[in-house]
């Protein structure tokens, strides 16, 4: 009745997919900033929406080369993490938390409304900015490619491999710099501000530079998803989608160079696994669970990953990777 | 005994001049509100001495400390380090410049092991630059300074402890490695915020040596305290506060038979025996004290009320 191989294998699909490499780096982003910086940015989502529109309209309205667009889309995040800093963090933590959610809403509407359809392609979208990308690609975009079981478009498989180099470069990225010396600082920082400026630290300077690393990781994660997707719609970027992102940082394990991936690639097989499960459950005439309906699946599958992420919380609460013992000193 | 020496010529007096001092504070005020909580006029710190900063609580002590480490900002009023302006500095502007503190309430990093919380502190690494980090190598430099943290760490008694975290460590411990972290940056002051609260009584000995051996190594020490005993033995000079002013000065020894300090401590009537009638009503001097007291409290109570309009 339950076609388990078609569940494992659209699991393992969804773990090496592209919404997994979208929100890995996310994610990334916010590790620097939450799990080693103590930052509490809500709106990772507005960086990936300004490097993803930063490349969008760069491409489609001034006419840039693709590569000179993902740089703006950089720049972008760059940007927006500096204007969000400079007024918030020298204030108290939630100050950022609440100007970071705001903003990412802020960016959302403005780039939906009607006002902005001749540039942005308001609820429209934007498309066509993309070309360029899978041209060395070296796959049968049409063509469907098997592993095993695990099937991908050749199109999707190139986003694939791309996203994945991506999130490998930034895994190395953030390993260097969290062993460095300057990781000690930022992870004092989050100890105890104060402690940090009585023994010489700028304090407000690392926290921006960990705003804007963790921010241009946001754009990056935005430029990848939108050169897979190869369209823009603004309502993609909404705030469930960050804590999505938080969701899967501290399932990995926040403050660890590989929780954000694993967190992320579990978020999405057990998503699928269970959305998958419910479907095939409640389909047909003598469905195994007949108090469901098909149509619900779709929330029902969050209270599942709700639910499992309580137990988490309960039983192993520094996430896959965190040290149990760094999480029990925080309860004395 | 150079130092003890000097403290004969310097009067001990409010705001009086030292021969050499490191830090010198001029009509520096800080005002809560309606309260002022610290109103120095003078005050200077003899470079090479420990100076035992007391007063009971709320005196001001540890609002002068984060005045002077840029913690806070004053109302009014400006201090010099070796002659040069330290006021309106950042905190960790003033910590680079060589006048580096210690907290009440420790702030070891918990969550860093105690050999991390050393090596945090070392001033002007490569390696703590953004790109310095990525492009430099640090490493060299890394190990001079851990070996500079073990030579402390071993100093200070916790080089067994190196690789724990510093949340592991006890109370006593902790005041420890806070003391040693500060020794990281090479300081010309150090001041430490009540180094003794907190401890148990068998480590104080211990640490009140270790505040001794600073001095040896030349740096000057200004520490804040509310036990006069326990600074009598290390302190070279005293300084007392209470309510924001500064209201003695002297070597240790003198100031138990200061006027001025006793009634600070124990109230200007301590000694004076109380006489009631009968039904225990205040009669005679007491009466009189009686409606002193009721009268300042009046008056505190109007203040109150200042306050919070």
């Amino acid at each position: 009745m339950i076609d388990i191989s078609t569940l494992l294998t659209n699991g393992v699909a969804a773990a090496v997919g592209p919404s997994t490499i979208f929100f890995a780096l996310l994610a990334i982003g916010l590790n620097i900033q939450f799990g080693y910086a103590g930052l509490l940015n809500f709106g990772q989502i507005g960086f990936a929406l300004v490097g993803a529109y930063g490349m969008g309209i760069a491409v489609v309205h001034f006419g840039l080369p693709l590569w000179s667009g993902v740089l703006v889309g950089l720049v972008a995040g760059v940007v927006l993490a500096l204007l969000l800093g400079i007024p918030t963090l020298r204030l108290r933590a939630d100050y950022l938390a609440i100007v970071t959610i705001a903003a990412a809403e802020i960016l959302r509407l403005i780039t939906r409304s009607t006002s902005m359809t001749n540039f942005s392609g308001g609820t429209q979208g934007l498309t066509g900015y993309g070309q360029a990308f899978r041209q060395p690609s070296p796959f049968d975009n049409g063509r469907f490619y098997d592993f095993f079981g695990v099937r991908f478009l050749g199109q999707d498989l190139w986003s694939v491999c791309v996203g994945w180099s991506v999130v490998g470069l930034s895994l190395i990225l953030v390993f260097l710099l969290v062993r460095s010396p300057w990781g000690r600082v930022l992870k004092a920082i989050r100890e105890d501000e104060d402690a940090a400026r009585a023994v010489g630290k700028n304090v407000f300077v690392y926290k921006m530079q960990a705003l804007v690393l963790g921010g241009v990781f946001g754009a990056v994660g935005g430029i990848i998803f939108a050169l897979t997707t190869q369209s823009l719609t603004p309502d993609f970027y909404s705030p469930p989608q960050t804590f999505f992102a938080y969701a899967a940082l501290i399932i990995g394990g926040a403050a660890r160079v590989f929780g954000p991936v694993i967190g992320s690639m579990i978020f999405w097989f057990v998503l699928s696994i269970t959305d998958n499960f419910l479907r095939q459950a409640t389909a047909g005439s003598n469905p195994l669970i007949s108090f469901i309906d098909n149509q619900d699946v779709g929330a029902i599958r969050f209270i599942l990953v709700g639910v499992g992420l309580a137990l988490l919380m309960v039983f192993r609460p520094q996430g896959i990777f965190g040290k149990r013992s760094e999480v029990l000193l925080d309860a004395r | 005994m150079r130092a003890e020496q000097r403290v004969i010529d310097v009067p001990a007096q409010p705001g009086a001049a030292k021969p050499d001092p490191v830090l010198v504070i001029d009509s520096v005020t800080r005002s809560f509100g309606g309260l002022r909580a610290v109103d120095v006029e003078h005050l200077e710190f003899q470079r090479g001495w420990i100076t035992g900063l007391i007063g009971p609580n709320g005196a001001g002590k540890t609002t002068l400390f984060n005045l002077i480490t840029g913690f806070d900002r004053p109302s009014t009023g400006q201090w010099t380090f070796n002659g040069m302006p330290l006021s309106r500095l950042a905190p960790h502007q003033v910590a680079r410049r060589g006048v580096v503190r210690t907290f009440q309430l420790t702030k070891a990093l918990a969550k860093l092991t105690v050999l991390d919380n050393m090596r945090l502190a070392a001033p002007r690494q490569t390696g703590e630059r953004f790109f310095g980090a990525l492009l430099s190598s640090w490493g060299r430099q890394e190990q001079a300074i851990t070996e500079k943290a073990m030579e402390l760490l071993t100093r200070f008694r916790l080089d067994a402890k190196a690789g724990d975290l510093a949340g592991c460590l006890s109370g006593g411990q902790r005041k420890l490695l806070e003391m040693a972290r500060a020794l990281m940056m090479d300081p010309t002051v150090v001041m430490l915020d009540e180094p003794m609260a907190g401890v148990n009584p068998a480590l104080t000995e211990s640490l009140l040596q270790h505040v001794k051996s600073l001095r040896e190594d030349g740096m000057t020490v200004v520490f804040v305290e509310h036990d006069m005993d326990v600074i009598r033995d290390i302190s070279d000079w005293v300084v007392v506060m209470a309510q924001g002013r500064v209201i003695a000065e002297g070597r240790p020894g003198t100031l138990s038979s200061n006027k001025a300090v006793v009634d600070a401590y124990l109230g200007a009537h301590h000694d004076q025996a109380l006489e009631f009638d009968a039904e225990g009503n205040p009669v005679g001097s007491t009466a009189k004290l009686a409606a002193e007291i009721h009268s300042e409290l009046e008056v505190a109570i109007e203040r109150g009320k200042g306050l919070s309009a």
